[in-house]
């Protein structure tokens, strides 16, 4: 005799279908917008004298669809996924799941609208009004409550090491946007930050430096640690490693962000903190990024059938690879050519396309098929192909962007015998001109590769449907 | 730089939170024995 339902819940999978599928849609429009304005830097004429239409308004568009729309619904889809499958409840409050869903999707349409119309607080990654920063906390606190909740009933006594990483990004950033977006109202869309000068720009890049460790890093961290095991169908190399990883980022992170500021008016002390927390980060990021890969371990041969766990291996390759360079780039000599070139954008796509893109992707490659009751996607073929364009897609992208770097830091320190700099500014422009070429092409190819995973998510939607899992009834201890 | 006077103690803050989780895990016993919990996330789906 089977169990009745009513003593076997059902894992809450609605939200999660719901995150996951507007994480492949947003990925398409942030992904769009990026390459419009990638070939906008090339060509500048396609600002077609449109105001809405001006790169100044459409790069924190793209930013915040990556980030935020496309990043954040793959993090709350897959966090509601992990937690209710480690801790073996469903959702607490899951009326509460919902409400975060569709906030959290109002709060993305009125970015959408609000920025190409010129409404910003002129904080990096932290551009919008304050009436939507409100609705953002409105959405997180849901968000927390949630999560914690189903942490604090769950039947497994020991809490997964993916859930430590959920749970520091969903403190940490609640933390960083209230202390940051703390403005005083000039209206119902103008503002006025709670800081001046340098306090501002301390108190922005404490914000945008924690924003990439907790958001971009930390949040990843979980979905690495859940879906490279699950995919490999093998423990995490070391599960121990992973607890020493997880206490050591979360305890190093927080004051690297000045290595935003070097030569600037903020203290030289300061500065000098900031690198040498940065240069600290690089023993547990390592750490983390040779335990995930060595789950693979003994089945070396998983990665030449299996697509998906190509995607999620490769991503931590390119966590390696920008963890490595981050903090190269914050040591301050190497900042002085660094600092305000392309370099930056490469090492910061390194870091995007390359980590959370692909770690994203393998997870929802993952996860889609299993949400619609499938066993794999419709198209392993077209997973293979969206894998193969991508990393040509990644690889033109920072390679062109290195080079722009470099070359354009070395102009611009160029000096004539008589003291007088080498080259004028547009000169050095000129130089990239080709650079930022070669950056559409790679973009080009990293959309289409994220096309090819909407058309494959839709006809794996399509040929499937909406499952009810039960939450299997404890064991026998 | 008046802001690190907001910016220190936030830090020192979070710093002991962070001691506190991870006394209170230690305490709790999570990490007393981790080789099965690695292996109960691929039997349970």
């Amino acid at each position: 005799m089977n169990e009745s339902p009513a003593a076997n819940p059902i894992y809450n999978d609605t939200v999660v279908r719901q995150f996951s599928l507007a994480a492949v849609v947003w990925g398409v429009v942030g992904m769009l917008v990026g390459v419009f304005i990638a070939a906008q830097l090339a060509w500048p004429e396609l600002n077609f004298g449109i105001p809405w239409l001006s790169y100044g308004r459409l790069r924190p568009l793209h930013t915040n669809a990556v980030i935020f729309a496309f990043g954040g619904c793959a993090l709350f889809g897959t966090s509601y996924y992990v937690v209710q499958r480690t801790c073996q409840v469903p959702l607490f409050l899951g009326k509460l799941a919902a409400f975060h869903f569709w906030a959290w999707q109002a709060v993305i349409v009125a970015a959408a609208i609000s920025l190409p119309m010129g409404y910003t607080q002129g904080k990096e990654y932290a551009e919008l009004e304050w009436p939507i920063d409100i609705l953002i906390t409105i959405a997180w606190l849901s968000y927390a409550i949630v999560f914690f909740g189903t942490i604090g009933i769950r039947k497994v006594r020991h809490i997964y090491v993916a859930n430590w990483f959920y749970a520091s990004f969903i403190i940490a950033v609640a933390i960083l946007h209230i202390v940051n977006s703390a403005a005083i109202p000039a209206g119902w869309m103008k503002s006025y930050s709670a800081y001046a000068g340098v306090q501002d720009a301390m108190i922005q890049w404490w914000y945008g430096h924690n924003a990439v460790g907790f958001f971009l890093t930390a949040g990843f961290l979980g979905m690495m640690y859940y879906f490279i095991p699950k995919q490999a169908e093998r423990p995490v190399y070391s599960y121990r490693l992973s607890i020493v990883h997880f206490w050591a980022l979360i305890f190093t992170y927080m004051w690297a962000g000045p290595h935003h500021l070097h030569y600037t008016a903020l203290p030289d002390w300061t500065q000098s903190i900031g690198m040498v927390f940065s240069l600290i980060l690089l023993a547990p990021s390592w750490g983390g990024m040779i335990n995930g890969v060595m789950t693979l371990s003994g089945a070396w041969h998983k990665l030449r059938d299996d697509p998906v766990l190509r995607f999620l291996i490769v991503s931590l390759s390119f966590y390696g690879m920008s963890t490595f360079e981050g903090p190269m780039m914050s040591i301050k000599t190497v900042n002085a050519l660094s600092h305000y070139t392309d370099w930056t954008i490469g090492h910061v796509h390194s870091g995007a396309l390359g980590w959370v893109g692909f770690i994203t992707m393998g997870s929802l490659y993952f996860l889609i098929p299993r949400l619609f009751g499938q066993k794999k996607m419709y198209s392993v073929k077209a997973i293979e192909v969206h894998f193969w364009i991508a990393t040509i897609g990644v690889v033109l992208y920072i390679a062109a962007m290195w080079i722009a770097g470099v070359m354009q830091g070395l102009m611009w320190r160029a000096i004539n015998a008589d003291g007088t700099l080498t080259y004028t500014f547009v000169e050095s422009v000129k130089a990239t001109y080709p650079f930022y070429v070669i950056r559409v092409i790679g973009g080009l190819l990293y959309l289409g590769g994220m096309l090819i995973m909407a058309w494959n998510t839709w006809k794996t939607v399509a040929g499937g449907r909406s499952v009810r899992i039960n939450v299997p009834l404890p064991q026998a201890a | 730089m008046d802001i690190l006077f907001l910016l220190i103690p936030l830090s020192v803050a979070l710093g002991l939170l962070i001691l506190g989780a991870l006394g209170w895990a230690v305490w709790r016993g999570q990490f007393d024995s981790l080789e099965p919990e690695a292996e109960r996330i691929l039997q349970s789906d």
